[in-house]
């Protein structure tokens, strides 16, 4: 009925007495690169296990191609490729005995394409998977995912523990699916830099809430990070409105701030301070200030 | 074509490209009706999104720039020599921001950073003149 890839409406999820999800409502549109971060235990796991359909929502809706994935797991899960962070692989099949063995299950598994990823890797299809590096697992893994050309890439931490030729080879992977045909990606990573460098919206959960989401131009600009310099030192940064949080110690604190760097620098200087630096805030940066320890509760709201 | 990113000033990465594409064009490493990158070629040497390809080529086309032929790619347009020398002021001009936003930090007067830019000059000219006579 949309042209949405997924909808998800008040979706919550409790295991015993921890709420891994709590509300959470997010859109997915075609065409575009979403980045999933958040800390460890943080709820993406979860989420994106919904999204598989691997968890019923019990609480809320999840809608993925505008199906609930749990109720019809092979239209949905046929057009997506995922790819987990241990790359579970069958130990036993020889890398050609994967590919055949996947494209069973997806009737418009391109091989040409399967083909010319494993000639650029440089896999030979006669090996085995309980062979093969870390790094080779997850080129493997990667040519199951993408050869059927899903409409949706799925890839959770892919990067964990893989050097930086295996990690190019994973981000071109999404460049590829987003350039070609305007299909969709998804992947979640706590390796900020690469999510801010290939991402075009970013969902950041934090205690199973979505805690910021947007366009990740439009969350670059309206984030600042200030230094700011009194002439007397603080324990504690006094409170300004509009500062997310605060670090630093004696008259110098680093702080970053959500659409009101004028505000706090108004603030500042009536209570005799300057500021030293101002500039744009990066994704990392904007992440420890929404959910690391440095974050003034207070001003969250 | 060659682009850096940087993640450290939070200058958004299309804005950045736009920018670069303008100062290779400014310094004349780019020319007129040279071809850019494919959007998938650039986003995949620069590790970005393609639609971060996209948007920055818009921007450009949008402020004539770069134009676009239906089918093909992205050329620099013809219309840049006036561009190029605003482009190259731009650029003097950050530096001389950054030059005065330091000799401030320092106390020196604007006078004395034009008694210096002055006497730097005289040495340059010195040098270049000298190099001059060497050759000849």
């Amino acid at each position: 009925m949309s042209d949405k890839v997924i909808e998800v409406r008040d979706l919550s999820r409790r295991f015993g007495t921890t709420l891994a999800l709590d509300g959470i409502r997010l859109e997915v549109q075609p065409g575009l690169v979403y980045g999933l971060v958040g800390a460890n235990g943080a709820g993406k796991t979860t989420l994106i296990k919904h999204l598989l359909g691997l968890l019923r929502a019990k609480q809320g809706t999840v809608k993925v191609f505008g199906l609930d994935p749990a109720q019809h797991p092979v239209e949905v899960l046929q057009r997506i490729g995922y790819l987990s962070e241990e790359r579970d692989l069958p130990e036993w099949m020889r890398i050609d005995e994967l590919m055949r063995y996947t494209r069973a299950f997806h009737p418009n598994w391109d091989q040409a394409y399967g083909l010319e990823l494993l000639e650029l890797f440089g896999l030979d299809p006669a090996k085995k998977v309980k062979h093969l590096s870390k790094g080779m697992r997850a080129q493997a893994g990667l040519i199951a995912v993408v050869s059927h050309r899903p409409d949706l890439l799925l890839l959770d931490e892919p990067s964990t523990g893989l050097d930086a030729v295996v990690r190019r080879d994973i981000l071109n992977a999404i460049v590829r699916t987003v350039a070609d045909d305007g299909r969709t990606a998804i992947f979640s990573s706590h390796l900020l830099d690469e999510v801010e460098q290939m991402s075009d919206h970013v969902f950041m959960v934090d205690g199973g809430k979505l805690v910021l989401e947007g366009s990740l131009d439009e969350i670059k600009e309206s984030h600042h990070l200030l230094v700011l310099r009194f002439p007397r030192a603080c324990e504690r940064l006094p409170p300004i409105e509009g500062v997310l949080s605060a670090e630093g110690s004696g008259n110098t604190w680093k702080v970053v701030c959500n659409g009101a760097a004028g505000q706090v620098r108004e603030a500042a200087q009536a209570m005799g301070g300057e500021v030293t630096l101002s500039r744009g805030a990066s994704l990392q940066e904007i992440f420890v200030a929404r959910v690391g320890r440095d974050r003034l509760k207070a001003s969250q709201e | 074509m060659h682009i850096e990113i940087s993640l450290q000033d939070g200058v958004p990465i299309y804005r950045q490209i736009v920018n670069q594409v303008k100062y290779l064009i400014a310094s004349r490493q780019l020319d007129p009706d040279e071809e850019l990158p494919p959007i998938r070629a650039l986003a995949e040497q620069l590790l970005v999104t393609p639609n971060t390809i996209v948007k920055a080529y818009g921007a450009l086309e949008a402020e004539g720039i770069v134009y676009k032929r239906r089918g093909a790619g992205t050329y620099v347009a013809e219309v840049t020599s006036r561009l190029a020398r605003k482009e190259q002021k731009k650029i003097l001009a950050q530096r001389a921001d950054a030059l005065l936003a330091e000799a401030k930090q320092l106390s020196f007067t604007f006078e004395e950073v034009m008694e210096l830019l002055q006497s730097r000059q005289d040495v340059l000219n010195k040098v270049l003149s000298k190099e001059n006579s060497d050759v000849g």
